[in-house]
Parts: structure tokens; sequence; C-alpha cells
């Protein structure tokens, strides 16, 4: 008989799953947390002094012009959605299918989504050069006629779906999250500690009665979530599907968006994952080597895809017979910005193929290498499928896109924001689910053998 | 003069009932054991556990919750005002023609249409279960700490018919209970 390797190990009982996963915010952070923290905290203060720098100078500051109008805040923002869908992929999308070893990673997934779309979102609002006019994107009754959004454009279905993501998603993960604030606030010896947590926890009990209805509204956000999540990334793929410019207008981009995005996400869950191994041991009992290969599986099984849509396109371009089209692909691969698409495809189709080989899908070391590959050649497909318009119909028209300072610092500083958050996750919310964990503690084990 | 806060304190604060507890290690026995109380004739009690656990919403036969019928409704709520605004923001109150499309097309605003069925679906069903499940509470009485850690019990109020505290007790101590005592939940 087949036999389901544990999903947990160590022997634990109810109570070590508790005291481990609490410990973690309940101790003060250590030397190495804090100098951690420090150096991502200064990152953050600079990507607010370049932020400040753009809104108050100006989008010149950046290297958008004509031809190039799109620069790094879109490449920027879609890396950032990308990120995103793993963790609504692990949580509701793996839910569904009741795939039991997502319990130990959904919590710290879906917090990645949550800060990955904070950090997405400013992009395109910075990009529209007046940020303070951003409201102008919402449907609200005004002077101007009243004068409503255009409902035909991709960027306003952009507005709709991310900002019905951020909302569900960070929804998702609250309600994932109020048990285990409660187990939190029962343990809590300080009494202001007590008194957040239980704010925090809605004064949460437990009753039958409750987990009744409470699992069923989980259930069906899992199940809200997933067509979401294919949404967003669809609609995000739209911006440039919808436009008529050669290499951008293709049926293929909703699929070979989605499949990029899983494929990014799951690199970056794989990288933070080992970050947490690492700095706090107890959690490879929970996230296990098993865990981590069978991310590394799906990181092998979406670079195949997004390899084969790279493929796809080159072939379509041929086989339409439109020359703008076949130009657009021979320039991508051979023009100007060559590197950057060679880049992408050593990253995204070459590396992730180490994990044909179980050896290294259960190497820490190798995976942690690939996994910051794959994030590298995941903002370079973007920056490739972005930039390559640098040359269109007429050669007049015909120019370089070329980043300034200010695009690093954006685009490092966003980085600094987004493990600003998710350190500041680690500290102060049980990073593994409580109450998900404590129910498959005994899958793949002899006692109680009840499943 | 009415104070709101004080309104809305009363109305989040939970009044406790004087009962009876059993507390229990292993969930198995505190299923058994809500088994057995529904069975001798006690109609009204709670089961408390730091997880959901399989099986005891038919020992306590709850019925399964309603919130999908939450959810479908509002969910289409969600879709007609889509699509409503969207034909009437673009075909009605101020028509402009883009891209030659006709006013009121519909493919181009099946996009905002569907985000907006998801995010009345979902909102609207968390809010179902916090309203059901009494969330927000204000300091809710807990029983035992460690009924969010490792523990489980089984409490029965005074008021629910059929409540016997020897027989109570006589049920918890078969299944296993750790302690049983007067409590108030």
């Amino acid at each position: 008989m087949l036999k389901r390797r544990p999903l947990v190990t160590g022997d634990k009982t109810y109570k070590d799953v508790t005291d481990d996963i609490c410990e973690l915010i309940e101790r003060p952070p250590g030397i190495h947390f804090m100098g951690l923290f420090l150096g991502v905290k200064a990152l953050f203060v600079f990507y607010l002094v370049v932020l400040a720098f753009i809104v108050s100078t100006g989008m010149g500051l950046m290297g958008v012009n004509h031809p190039v109008g799109w620069g790094t805040d879109i490449i920027t923002f879609v890396f950032w959605i990308g990120i995103g869908h793993a963790g609504t992929l692990i949580s509701a999308v793996l839910f569904l299918f009741r795939q039991k070893w997502r319990t130990s990673i959904a919590r710290t997934a879906e917090a990645m989504t949550v800060f990955a779309v904070m950090t997405a979102g400013l992009f395109p609002i910075l990009h529209t050069g007046r940020p303070w006019l951003a409201y102008w994107l919402l449907p609200y009754p005004n002077q101007r006629g009243p004068l409503w959004v255009n409902f035909r454009s991709p960027l306003i279905w952009d507005v709709f779906a991310v900002s019905t993501y951020a909302t569900v998603s960070i929804v998702f993960w609250y309600v994932g999250l109020i048990p285990d604030f409660a187990t939190v606030r029962d343990r809590a010896k300080n009494p202001i500690r007590k008194k957040i947590y239980g704010i925090l926890s809605l004064g949460w009990r437990g009753t039958a009665r409750d987990w009744n209805h409470y699992e069923m509204v989980y259930m069906l956000l899992a199940g809200l979530s997933t067509p979401l999540v294919l949404s967003v990334h669809s609609i995000v793929s739209f911006d440039f599907a919808v436009a008529q410019l050669p290499g951008w207008h293709t049926t293929i981009f909703p699929p070979y968006f989605v499949a990029g995005a899983i494929f990014s996400g799951f690199a970056m869950v794989i990288t933070l994952m080992v970050l947490v191994r690492h700095f706090y041991p107890p959690f490879k009992n929970y996230v296990t080597l098993d865990h981590m290969e069978v991310m590394n599986k799906i990181i092998m099984v979406t670079g195949l895809l997004v390899g084969y849509a790279y493929g796809s396109e080159f072939f379509i371009a041929w086989y339409s017979g439109a020359p703008y089209e076949q130009y657009a692909f021979i320039n991508r691969a051979f023009g100007p910005y060559a590197w950057s698409y060679w880049i992408m495809i050593s990253c995204n189709v070459i590396s992730p193929q180490v994990f044909w080989f179980k050896k290294f899908r259960r190497s820490i070391p190798v995976m942690f290498v690939a996994s910051i590959f794959v994030n590298i050649g995941m903002w370079f497909e973007r920056y490739v499928i972005t930039i390559t318009t640098h040359r269109d119909f007429l050669p007049a028209n015909w120019g370089d896109f070329v980043m300034t300072f200010f695009d690093l610092g954006a685009l490092f500083g966003s980085f600094g924001m987004f493990f600003l958050l998710f350190l500041l996750y680690l500290r102060l919310v049980p990073a593994v689910s409580i109450a998900e964990v404590k129910p498959v503690l005994f899958v793949g084990k002899d006692k109680g053998g009840h499943h | 003069m009415i104070n709101p806060i004080t309104v809305i304190e009363n109305l989040l604060r939970p009044k406790a009932k004087k009962g009876y507890v059993g507390l229990f290690l292993d969930e198995h026995q505190m299923v058994d054991a809500a088994r057995e109380v529904r069975e001798s004739g006690v109609s009204n009690f709670e089961a408390i556990s730091p997880f959901p656990v399989h099986g005891i919403d038919e020992a306590m036969d709850i019925p399964r919750s309603f919130i999908p019928w939450v959810t479908f409704v509002m969910g289409l709520t969600g879709c007609a005002l889509g699509v409503l605004f969207t034909w009437w923001a673009s075909a009605v109150d101020w028509p402009i023609i883009v891209g030659g499309k006709p006013m009121f097309s519909l493919a181009a605003f099946i996009p905002v249409i569907f985000e907006l069925t998801i995010l009345f679906a979902a909102l609207s069903s968390v809010g179902a279960m916090f309203y059901i499940n009494g969330l927000p509470k204000i300091d809710p009485v807990i029983i035992d700490p460690d009924l969010t850690c490792h523990k489980f019990a089984i409490f029965v109020p005074e008021c629910s018919s059929g409540f016997n505290k020897e027989s109570l007790d006589k049920i918890f101590n078969n299944h296993g209970a750790i302690e049983t005592r007067p409590a108030e939940f």
C-alpha cells in the first residue's frame, strides 16, 4: 500500500504546534533579525525618497519617453502582481483540490500575496504622473458631466481587477487569521498584548457552530478567489493584448501571463521559505523538504509552460505572415535588447530544468539560487514585452529606452517595501496557520489513524 | 441621553450563561461525548475546539451552513449591478463613442461585471459569517485558555431542556474528560 509521507515531522502534539508557531512572535527579536530589519528599512526609506522625487518633479525623471511610454513602472507592476498569484494559488486553488500539504505554507504565501499586491498597486498610480488625482480612476459622481470612466479600457478593467483582488485577498487572509489570533490572545500574559490580539481575534471562541459557518466561508472564499486570480492576470495581460501593437496583440497572453505569474510566485515562495527556515529552524518541521520539493515541481512545470509560450509566440509571428509581427519578434531576440531576451530565456526556461533531478529538487542551495534566477528572469520577461515596442511601424518613430537612476531606485526600493512588510508580518502574525495544521498533524502517521 | 458607545458595547458584549462543562484532551472523546449528550435529550449545547473537528456536526446535528445562499444571491446582485451601472454610465448618462464600439458594448464590460460579482459575493459571505457567529464580540467569556490550543470542551447551559448535572458528569467522565465543573459561557 502506498503510504503518505507525514506533512509535519518531529512527533508534534497539538500543544507543541501552538508553542512552536507562537514562540516566533512572543520572544524578543534576535540580532540577525534586527540587522536584517534595519537594512530593509533603510532600503524602504530610500524608496520613499525616490518616490518623493518622482512625484514632486514628475515622470520626466524616469526613462519613459517616445516611443517607449511604459517603462519600469508597468514592468515592475506586472512583476509584483505576478508574484502575488502564487499565494492565492496555494491558499485557494490547492485548498479546492484538497492538497493537504498546502496548510503549512498557505499563511505565508497569502501574506506574500497581500504585500506583493500592495507593492504592485503603487506603480500604476505613480505611472499616472499625477498620483494625487488617482481617484479619477474610480467611477464616482462628479461635476464634469458626470463624465464616467471608460469601461471599454483595459486600464479601467485593471483598476477593478486589482482592487477586487487586493480586497478579497486581505479578507481571505484575515478570515484565516481569526482563530490564530484567538490562540495568541489566550496565551498572552501581557495585558496589552492580550487586548490587541483580543481585538484582532474579534472575540473568536471556536464553538462547533462557529466552525461550521467558518469552514463554509473559507471554502467559498477559496472558490471565489480561484476564478478571481485567473481573471486578474488575464486582465493585466489585456493591458498589452488589447492594444493593437505587434508583439502585444496576441490571444496567448492571458494563459501565458497566468502561467508566468504562478511560476514567479512559487519562486518567491521558495526564496522566502528558505530564508524563514534558515532563520527560524523549528519551522523545518512544518515546511519540510517534501513541501519544497512539491513547489519545485510546480516551478518546473510552469517554467515549461512559459517556455512553450515563448516558442509559440515566435511560431505564430512567423505563421501569421504579418511583417510587423515578424519584425517585432526578430527584433526581440536579435535587436538592441537581445541581451534582455536571452537573460529571460536562460533564467526562465533553462534554469528550472535542474528540477528534473530529485537531488536538486531537494537541495536547499540549488533551489534558492534557481528561485532567484526565476525571479530575475520573470522581471526581464515583462521588460522584454514592454520595451520591445521601441521599434514600431515607422523607422522615424524608433528610439531606445534607457533606465535612469530613478527607474532603478523605484525597482530596488520596492523590494524594501515588500520585505519590510514581510518581516513585520513574521514578528506580528502566526506564520503558519495553527488551526489548519492541527487537523493534518497525523497525516501519514500511525497514531490517530482515523483518517 | 443615550451614549452610542454604550449601546454598541452592550450589543457586542455576549451575555454569559451558567452551565456545566466537560474538558477533553482528545477530539474523538469530545465527539463521542457530544453524541451521547444529544442522545440523552439535551437540545442546545456547545462544543468548543481549537480547530474544526471532523464529525462534530453530525454528532451535534448541526445543519449545513446556509451561507452559500448568501454568496449566490449577492453574487447575482453584484453581477446585475455591474451590468446596470456599466450600461447606464456608458449608454444612458453620458454616451460617448469609443473605438467605434456600440454604446452598450457588453463584451468589453464583462471584466468589470465579473469583478463586481466576485467582490459582492466574497464580502457578503464574510459579512454573513460575522453576523451569524456574532463577531465581533467584546470580552467573551472563555472557559479555559487552552481551548484555542489543545483542549476540547462541551458546554451545556442550565437553560437547555434536559439539563441534568449528574447525568452530564457521568457522560463526560465515561468519555475520558480531564475535568468537569460548573462554568459560565
